[in-house]
């Protein structure tokens, strides 16, 4: 099973790349969303596949009996899930101010829209 | 004892919640900002006194033995690490009572830098790899908020640059956790110590680039650092001169723990790649500094090529070049982050950041010229500055093991960084006001109470370097041999190091 799932983390990978690669920032942002997701299953086919094997430990013991599924890529999986989601809905935020202050989200007019725009020198303290 | 390896993480943590919950009270947080940062320097002085007597801490939460629990190691570089850290907070917090303005304090300004503070401590301390990753993003966050904090365009189109580019870096440093995850079934920077020999040398080698490559980023080393320019020149003084002091130092430091930590099996290859990078980070940032007239983006394009010494000092991997990384991470905080102060005060006396539009400074504020030339000339490495004996080791480091070129190379970047500071000197101190321009009344005195203090402190450690050169020889003692790190997380009975492991030696 590790096999197809490599194969898949490898396209997710690739397409995120691609998008990420784009003027569009809009485009960066979901490129960015599939390359955290491809991590996330990167990081769960890494510990190993297991079917229907919950790693619950019988009571009375101190340890589970026989093969379980390893639990611990799933407590990292979950962390990174909730920092990914809040670094993607700061990247949105950002990308929305960008596009009111500036009023595109193109890479390559950034620049030029900055240097139109009045307050280009710094701030006034 | 425990309560004071992880006291750096929860004191910022806890102010920062205590901060969020006094919004709107403007002066209570002022004043509550400063004491907490006040009382971090103090944890970590004592928490580095520790360290000195006792050797490495290490704590264990939730009582999970290593490797299953998470770790905090505290040994000579975190501690060092942590120290400065609190230094610069403190400098920038006094900075920030005059320089950051009502609106960015009231959406938030004093509890993100409290989580800042949280992240950048907690990555040094932590002896677990995705706990680091954890704190990594912690310190992104608020880094990120911060940058953008008051919604200037120019912040706005620099941020977009720093979030992107810091974003990729964070994604490949998770693929490549996963990867050595997958490889070695731990995370426990110790237990990987012990695991990773054991592994094909190829694999540990493709998964020790990926991490130079995702730390590269975070360091701004050559090709990487482009990020770095086009977005620290935006904010407030207060924060840019945080952020040149401590930001891109946390991923040399990520570069140095898992390149003498983790990734020493193939030192010829790994440790030769990071030399280059080195070598070109220093020149390519000292040249491309040259071309700019904006003060702060010449102080920006410094960082990168200062960074480019400490990589040197790694990847020549001997005691004597890890003690002047460590002594070179420490002297260029401090020069570098009172460099962007002065280029504040002297914004608010001249009215701008370009040598074009400034001058006359040295006839109206000769104060404010000397506590410039200390730190300048300290930057450049002039006796008997801080920056003279840093340059001093790792090029003394560089002969040591023969290794001519980058010697001279770092001899020659030394030159070229003196031709920065005397341009800054020239056009902003020496020529005269150009016409039409006038100088604006004189700023607070407390503006210069940081000033004065980190000056001092990049004089001091010029004059009497023999405790920070010592601190630096501890820290290179304890970073090549590994065997140390991994007995104080495992306790008494740790298993042995395998061989070829902490041997010393084998520069490229």
């Amino acid at each position: 099973m590790e096999v197809p799932i490599a194969f898949l983390v490898g396209v997710l990978f690739a397409s995120g790349l691609y998008l990420m690669m784009q003027r569009n920032l809009l485009r960066f942002v979901f490129g960015l969303l599939l390359l955290s997701g491809s991590v996330n299953v990167l990081i769960f086919t890494a510990g190993r596949l297991t079917r229907g094997l919950p790693p619950i430990i019988p009571g009375g013991l101190d340890a589970p009996v026989g093969a379980v599924a390893n639990a611990l890529p799933q407590a990292v999986v979950l962390t990174a899930i909730v920092i990914g989601f809040g670094l993607i809905v700061f990247t949105l935020v950002l990308l929305l101010r960008v596009y009111e202050r500036l009023g595109t989200v193109e890479t390559d007019e950034l620049g030029p829209a900055l240097a139109r725009s009045e307050d280009r020198t710094e701030e006034a303290s | 004892m425990s309560v004071l390896v992880v006291a750096p993480v929860v004191l910022p943590l806890l102010s920062a919640a205590l901060l969020l919950v006094l919004r709107g009270r403007r002066e209570l947080q002022r004043v509550l900002a400063t004491g907490a940062t006040a009382a971090l320097l103090v944890v970590a002085a004592v928490l580095l006194a520790q360290v000195r007597s006792q050797g490495i801490l290490a704590v264990q939460f939730g009582g999970w033995p290593a490797p299953f629990g998470i770790t905090f190691v505290a040994d000579h570089l975190a501690a060092i690490m942590v120290l400065i850290t609190a230094v610069m907070a403190l400098a920038s917090a006094l900075y920030a009572l005059r320089d950051i303005d009502p609106e960015r304090e009231a959406r938030g300004y004093h509890p993100l830098v409290q989580v800042l503070l949280a992240g950048i401590n907690g990555a040094f301390l932590t002896g677990d790899l995705f706990n680091l990753y954890v704190w990594f993003e912690v310190l992104l966050i608020a880094s990120f908020v911060l940058l953008t904090l008051g919604n200037r365009r120019a912040q706005l189109e620099g941020g977009i640059k720093y979030v992107s580019v810091n974003l990729l870096s964070s994604m490949l440093f998770l693929t490549a956790i996963g990867l050595l995850y997958g490889l070695t079934g731990t995370l426990n920077m110790a237990d990987l110590a012990l695991a990773l020999p054991q592994q094909d040398a190829g694999l540990v080698t493709t998964i020790a680039v990926l991490f130079m490559v995702a730390f590269g980023i975070k360091a701004a080393v050559f090709p990487l650092f482009f990020w770095l320019p086009a977005s620290y020149h935006t904010p407030p003084i207060a924060i840019s001169a945080f952020f040149a002091g401590m930001l891109t130092k946390v991923g040399v430091y990520a570069l140095i723990r898992t390149f003498t930590l983790l990734f020493v099996a193939d030192v010829g290859y790994t440790h030769t790649i990071l030399l280059w990078v080195g070598g070109l980070t220093m020149v390519t940032g000292v040249l491309t500094a040259a071309a700019q007239s904006d003060v702060r983006k010449i102080l920006s394009f410094h960082i990168i090529s200062q960074i480019g010494y400490m990589i040197v000092g790694l990847a020549l991997y001997t005691p004597l070049a890890l003690a002047g990384a460590v002594f070179y991470l420490i002297h260029n905080i401090i020069a570098k982050a009172n460099l962007f102060l002065i280029a504040g005060i002297a914004r608010r006396l001249t009215g701008s950041f370009d040598l074009d539009r400034i001058g006359g400074l040295f006839k109206a504020a000769p104060f404010l010229s000397a506590l410039f030339l200390i730190s300048a000339l300290g930057l450049a490495g002039i006796p008997p500055l801080s920056g003279f004996w840093a340059k001093l080791l790792v090029v003394l480091a560089a002969l040591e093991v023969a290794n001519w070129w980058i010697a001279g190379v770092a001899l020659g970047v030394g030159l070229l960084t003196l031709f920065s500071m005397t341009k800054i000197w020239q056009y902003a101190y020496w020529s005269p006001l150009p016409e039409g321009a006038r100088l604006a009344t004189r700023p607070s005195r407390l503006l210069y109470v940081p000033v004065v203090g980190l000056a001092a402190l990049t004089l001091l450690l010029g004059l009497w370097s023999q405790p920070l050169i010592s601190l630096g020889d501890a820290a290179a003692a304890e970073l090549l041999d590994p065997s140390r790190y991994v007995a104080a997380v495992f306790g008494e009975g740790a298993p042995a190091v395998p061989s070829g492991v902490g041997s010393e030696g084998g520069a490229p």
